[in-house]
Formats: structure tokens, C-alpha cells, sequence
């Protein structure tokens, strides 16, 4: 078996388990957010109106809860879901609950990693689509909706089709002013969007042993993008220095067989990948950046999952370091204890000095919510992971999808721009 | 079942058009329907009928895992959507919430189906009819995972075999 398969089979409590099985597996940890948990509550409501008992979860202690998505409140009705949520967790006993202006706080996915929430082994699922981040870490890691979240919430298990698994071999080292996100935007340019759609994408080869276990997570991030069940990366050393790093004992380091089989196979070269863009209105529209359309831009964007931790503020800031940025930009550490590290390391003075933004951890602006969404023909590139029609704002504002080196180069140029040409 | 027609042929119906992000604030189902496919149609609303369907082709509900989604089409009386294929998160919540029936239809279909076409769905036969043009069509037939949540009327309904 496969290390997806390894994890399902002993969720599921089965010696094997092959693609295409339905299993129910246990699950290990479950998160949900400022969305996906009034979403939940709703169920909550719907179910005893039913007559079906939610007095009880099945674990609190495995369930987290994030704020995250329209944070700082944006509005009454965002700081009513707030509210519910925080009432939640009390009411049935969840401690880990990162509350903005309370010390750690971040984007879901950020926290993930960043407070060791999820092990190398786990059953982990979350109500977001991105959930698929924290397969870095050597996790089986999958994005649900509320009602399957509330479902786990109360029965501590769910209901899965065991994915094929789609092997990519990353071979070598990527060459300098190219980043992991430049190596997913060419996978899914090549596979398109429903390239996976419903199994598993599974990292390896010496190009991902090169990489840090951030550059993982901006990997298995963008998964999702290509409709897969889950990404996944075997774990090593480096998933067991960096989780020790933050409070984490007792790993369970599950990995394939050496029989593992893996339904289709592809093999990349680090050093064929260059710097890449995702052009409207789609993550598979790649074209490498200096072959992008010559187009004048009013914002870069720095933030989210997938583009604000602290390897892409540390990019961007090598970037900006003593020149000053020709276009709106923003900056936000995807989670506080970045933002500090940051700081403490003087990036936040390098994009203060450059002229940019920097703002509190939040997904507002890479989901359209608020806090900089864009208008009408305005024209964004940003490092986060879509950029469907209407992602950030308006129906008719434009996202280009880009590494952080290349979102800051473009800051600085007003243009979409490799940072090899700066 | 039987409804009207309302199609998109294009691919990739992504979730930020069926519910705009920044709708996600908003649990209160019926406001939800008010905005369902404003990112690609704002007549949608005023023209959807209840016990319609959405006929589209490849990847629909590509994108988040908002719930939202398949929520705002259902409340706004959408039944079923028909498509070449779907992602799937949009297509295990439309089916664990029994909010609608995602069927998964061949090119003959896709090509034959017309905006506005009266159409029958038989899923007990995996049949299609297309009742304006006289033609049937083969849908793919549910895994048995998914023909069992529905039957059951949605995930919490189910009860998974004791074996």
C-alpha cells in the first residue's frame, strides 16, 4: 500500500484497503472556521429539530477551530458568526479555538502547521477546501463540507472512497528565484483542473527532500486546484524537526511500501521550471511570467494559505529590500506567530519601507470577502490559489496566480515581471 | 422527476460563481438563493423555478467546499444538476446534505439537451428522457455508496452496514 492507503487502512480499523473501497474511517482531527462552523451549527439545529441528539461530540479534544475567513470582523452579520462560534466551543468544551486579538490566530491551514495541530499519520479533515495543505506533513488530509464536518463532529468518522494515487516525481533541486508555487502552477497546467480530480497527489523524488516543509505545503495547497481527494508528501526528518519545533512528540511516521502501487506516474525537472503565472480566469491557464501578457497592474497581493508563510514574506522581502513598490500591496502574514517572526526579523520595516501594506492575518481579500477586494477591471496578481471569475471582487476584476518572489518583483515594476529581470 | 432545463454549456462552474465569497457570512438558506449564480447569471433568480435543473458540462462545483453552494441552488428550487462530470466536494454535499442529485451524464446528453427542454429523470433505470425532443439518454448510474445515502435521504439517515 501507498501511504494514503496505509492511513485509510487503519482509520478504517482494515489490514488493507485498495482504491475505489468505501471505507468509514476514524478520524484523528477535525477542523472548522468562521464559515464552515455556522455552518455546522445550522446542522446542530436542523438535527434536533429532528430528534437526533447533538448534546455531546464524539471528542472535543480532537476538534480545532479557526477564525479566519471574515476576520477582522467585516460586518454585523461576520461578527454574529464570531460570536456563535466562540458560544460553540464552550458549549461543548473545544479548548483549541485561535480567537483573533488573543495571541495566536491565522488562517486555518497556517495554524495547522504552525501549532503542530495535525500529525504525520492522521486522519484529518476540515471544512475547507484547502484542508489538503497539511498533507505535507505527511497526513491524510481531506476538505469537507459542514455537513459531513457536523457528522464527524458527533460520530468521530466518515465515509471515504479510497483515491488512486498519482505519483510525481520531482527530480533535483529548483534553481534560485523559482519557488514551490512556480513547480504546482506547471503541474496543474499540465494536468488541468480536474487533472485529479477525486484521488490522490502524492509528492516525491529529490526535488522534494530538497525542499522545506513549507515549500511542501504550498504543494499539497494547490492540489486542490486540481480537483484532488488529497496531496500528500512521505514525512522525514525535516516534518520531525519542524513539528518538534513546535511542542510536537510521539510521531507516528507512516510511508509506503516499497510495492506500493500508484495508478499513473510523472516526472518533473526542477530545473525545467521557471518562474509561472496563472492568468485569469483559471489556476490550469499557466504561461511561464515572461511570456504573460504585457498588462498594467493595480495590486499585488501577499497572503493566504498558500503565499503568506514565513518562507514567502522572507522571498518577498529579498525582493523589496531597499525599493519601493509602483502599485498597491498588501501584505499579510497568514498567522500571528509569522507576523511576529517577521517583525523580529525586520521584514515588516523592509515592506514598510518599500511602501506596501501590512495587515492582520485574514483570507478577506483571496475569497472576495472583504478587506481588498478589487473592483471593476482592476487587475491583481496574488499569491494565493484561484482566480475563478469574481474571486477577489468584482465579476470583471482580473487575478494573476503567482509565486511570492514574483508577486513582489511585479509589485515593484507595476508589470507582471520575473524576478530573474529585476 | 421532471423540470425545465436551465443550461450552461461551458466547463468548470466553479463555486465562486455559484456563491460568491462574499456570501459566506450568510446561513440563512432562502437569503442564499437570492444570490445563487450571480457570479455567472444575475437573471438566474429571477428565471429558476422550483423542480428545475442545471445542465452543464465538466468539473462542476470545482473550488471551494462552501456548502453554500449546493444549499443556494437547492432553495432556489433547483433539484438536480446534470453535468459531464463534477468535483467532488460539491458533489459528496449536494448528496451527504440531500440537498440535490448530482447526475453525471454522457456527451449524447450534453449535445442533445436544449435550454428550456422539458426532461424526466428516472434514476431507478439510470434514464434520461428528453420529453420536448423525444429522445432519452443514458445517465452513469450511482456508485453504491452514494444510491444508498440517497435513498436513505442524506448522510445522517444512513446507516452504514453493520458487517
Amino acid at each position: 500500500m501507498n501511504i494514503t492507503e496505509k492511513i485509510l487502512a487503519r482509520g478504517a480499523g482494515k489490514s488493507s484497503v485498495s482504491p475505489d473501497d468505501v471505507i468509514f474511517a476514524k478520524v484523528d482531527k477535525v477542523m472548522m472556521h468562521d464559515v464552515s462552523g455556522p455552518g455546522v451549527i445550522k446542522v446542530f439545529d436542523k438535527l434536533q429539530k429532528q430528534g437526533i441528539s447533538v448534546d455531546k461530540l464524539w471528542d472535543p479534544t480532537k476538534v480545532w477551530v479557526a477564525e479566519d475567513h471574515f476576520v477582522p470582523s467585516a460586518d454585523k452579520v461576520s461578527a454574529e458568526n464570531i460570536v456563535k462560534l466562540s458560544n460553540f466551543t464552550k458549549h461543548y468544551g473545544i479548548e483549541k479555538h485561535f480567537k483573533y486579538g488573543m495571541g495566536q490566530y491565522g488562517i486555518c491551514h497556517t495554524i495547522s502547521h504552525e501549532e503542530a495541530m495535525v500529525m504525520p499519520g492522521d486522519v484529518y479533515v476540515g471544512g475547507d477546501s484547502h484542508t489538503n495543505t497539511t498533507g505535507a506533513l505527511g497526513a491524510f488530509a481531506c476538505g469537507l463540507g459542514h455537513t459531513d464536518i457536523a457528522y464527524v463532529l458527533l460520530n468521530g468518522q466518515i465515509w471515504f472512497k479510497v483515491p488512486e494515487t498519482y505519483y510525481f516525481k520531482i527530480n533535483g533541486k529548483l534553481p534560485e528565484h523559482v519557488m514551490a508555487k512556480d513547480l504546482i502552477l506547471k503541474i496543474i497546467g499540465e494536468i488541468g483542473t480536474d487533472g485529479a480530480a477525486y484521488q490522490a497527489m502524492q509528492f516525491g523524488g529529490s526535488g522534494i527532500d530538497e525542499m522545506s516543509v513549507e515549500s511542501r505545503l504550498t504543494m499539497c495547497n494547490m492540489t486542490t486546484e486540481a480537483g484532488a481527494k488529497n496531496g500528500i508528501v512521505e514525512p522525514d526528518q525535516k516534518v520531525v524537526n519542524y513539528l518538534t519545533l513546535r511542542g510536537a512528540t510521539n510521531m507516528n511516521l507512516i510511508k509506503g511500501d516499497d510495492n506500493a502501487e500508484y495508478s499513473k506516474f510523472f516526472e518533473f525537472e526542477s530545473s525545467e521550471v521557471e518562474p509561472t503565472v496563472a492568468k485569469p480566469f483559471s489556476p490550469d491557464n499557466t504561461c511561464i511570467v515572461r511570456e504573460a501578457p504585457s498588462v498594467e497592474l493595480d495590486k499585488s497581493y501577499i497572503g493566504s494559505c498558500t503565499g503568506a508563510k514565513y518562507e514567502d514574506l522572507e522571498a518577498a522581502a529579498r525582493i523589496l529590500k531597499g525599493r519601493k513598490v509602483k502599485i498597491r500591496t498588501e501584505i499579510l502574514p497568514a498567522a500571528i506567530s509569522i507576523y511576529q517572526r517577521a517583525m523580529e526579523n525586520g521584514l515588516l520595516k523592509i515592506f514598510l519601507d518599500a511602501g506596501a501594506t501590512v495587515g492582520p492575518p485574514t483570507c478577506g481579500a483571496c475569497c472576495g470577502a472583504h478587506m481588498g477586494v478589487l473592483a471593476k477591471d482592476e487587475i491583481c496578481i496574488s499569491t494565493t490559489n484561484r482566480n475563478f471569475p469574481g474571486r477577489m471582487g468584482h465579476i470583471e476584476s482580473q487575478t494573476y496566480l503567482a509565486s511570492p518572489l514574483v508577486a513582489a518583483a511585479s509589485a515593484v515594476t507595476g508589470k507582471i515581471t520575473d524576478p530573474r529581470d529585476l | 422527476m421532471k423540470g425545465n432545463i436551465i443550461k450552461y454549456a461551458r466547463d468548470n462552474i466553479d463555486t465562486d460563481v455559484i456563491i460568491p465569497g462574499t456570501y459566506l457570512k450568510i446561513h440563512d438558506y432562502a437569503e442564499l438563493a437570492t444570490h445563487a449564480m450571480e457570479g455567472l447569471d444575475p437573471d438566474f433568480h429571477s428565471k429558476v423555478k422550483e423542480g428545475d435543473f442545471i445542465l452543464s458540462g465538466k468539473n462542476f462545483g470545482c473550488g471551494s467546499s462552501r456548502e453554500h453552494a449546493p444549499i443556494a441552488l437547492s432553495h432556489s428550487g433547483i433539484k438536480a444538476v446534470l453535468a459531464l462530470s463534477f468535483a467532488r466536494i460539491f458533489y459528496r454535499n449536494a448528496v451527504d446534505g440531500a440537498f440535490l442529485l448530482p447526475i453525471e451524464i454522457e456527451q449524447d446528453a450534453y449535445d442533445g439537451i436544449s435550454e428550456g427542454d422539458e426532461i424526466s429523470i428516472d434514476v431507478s433505470i439510470n434514464e434520461i428522457k428528453n420529453i420536448t425532443k423525444n429522445q432519452t439518454y443514458k445517465m452513469k448510474p450511482f456508485s453504491e455508496i452514494i444510491g444508498k445515502i440517497i435513498a436513505a435521504g442524506g448522510l445522517f439517515k444512513y446507516k452504514p452496514d453493520q458487517d
